[in-house]
């Protein structure tokens, strides 16, 4: 019994872990800003390379941070999903326009609808690079403490709003006022 | 005869072939120790959208500007440690090519020796079985035939 159940338990278990290795993606990189403070920035704005955008005014409630690009493809998939959000006025969403061209980013917007509070430009890429963002689009989710809470690398759907990103406002929210 | 002209082709192509997949047109220093640097650490830092190349061998737009982070920071006189701290503060362990040891990664880079404890004490315990086997039936016809 022993000789062929021992061999046979270990060959199980060998195969429930490659079973489960199956259904993780590869392409996804757990990100290493999880519970540390968000990455600071100063970017022009899109629409008027005079006016700053900055992490700092943002501190003191949760909010969202949008990594897109017109030549991304999964950006557009996602676009009205991050009006309909935008439409809650749940949290406010800065855009990063990640590696783009201003007036393709400008008519993008203008026709596909705006669901930015305000969009920072990174035309270098290097703001992205210290998000350490890899692949359009990236959405983060970050406290009002100024910690990354969560980070989704897909285009955004409303059951990962739902799932995902509201328990976590709430969330934040809570111990942000517990605290005051 | 036409067997030495493919040999020559072939040489040529390996000689010269090397070259195509540079990716890098140009160097990006005069110095070739700093170039020599440069490339080294591309080479083992992953390019993350392109997963199984390294940004050295990649020209995909984050590869490129990682790149011209490795190199500004070459430039500026940050060490080689300093360089893949910076690349793992954003990307993770995942972005180096040959990963360190941690908490999560221990049991892997324990394995091999594991398994060789394991196999170590399984035959220790079979060749000690099989001798008191022996010793038990000494004269057996088949002692010493299995």
């Amino acid at each position: 019994m022993l000789k062929y159940g021992v061999p046979l338990a270990l060959a199980v278990l060998l195969g429930v872990f490659l079973f489960i290795g199956l259904q993780r993606d590869p392409r996804y990189v757990p990100s290493p800003l999880i519970g540390k403070p968000a990455p600071e920035f100063t970017l022009p704005s899109l629409h008027d390379a005079s006016y700053p955008v900055a992490t700092k005014e943002l501190l003191g409630q949760p909010w969202v941070l949008n990594v897109w690009g017109t030549w991304c493809g999964g950006c557009r998939e996602e676009h009205d999903t991050l009006l309909a959000i935008a439409s809650q006025k749940t949290v406010p969403i800065i855009g990063l326009n990640w590696k783009d061209d201003n007036g393709a980013a400008q008519r993008w917007l203008a026709q596909l609808g705006n669901p930015y509070a305000v969009v920072a430009e990174d035309r270098e890429g290097r703001t992205a690079i210290d998000w350490g963002v890899y692949g359009a689009p990236e959405t983060f989710l970050i406290g009002p403490d100024g910690i990354v809470l969560y980070k989704h690398i897909a285009p955004m759907t409303m059951a990962v709003w739902n799932k995902e990103f509201l328990p976590r406002i709430e969330a934040a929210r809570a111990a942000a006022g517990s605290r005051s | 005869m036409s067997t030495f002209i493919r040999a020559g082709f072939l040489a040529a192509l390996l000689a010269f072939g090397g070259q195509a997949l540079a990716i890098d047109t140009e160097a990006a220093f005069d110095d070739p120790a700093l170039q020599k640097r440069y490339e080294d650490i591309n080479r083992e830092l992953r390019c993350l959208v392109c997963q199984n190349q390294t940004i050295a061998d990649s020209n995909a737009t984050l590869a490129q500007d990682l790149r011209r982070e490795v190199r500004d920071m070459i430039a500026a006189g940050k060490t080689d440690a300093e360089i893949r701290e910076f690349m793992i503060e954003r990307y993770g362990d995942f972005v180096l090519y040959r990963p360190r040891m941690t908490a999560q990664n221990f049991l892997l880079w324990a394995a091999p020796a594991l398994l060789l404890l394991i196999a170590a004490v399984v035959l220790v315990r079979v060749v000690r079985r099989r001798a008191q086997e022996s010793e038990i039936e000494p004269d057996g016809p088949e002692a010493g035939q299995s």
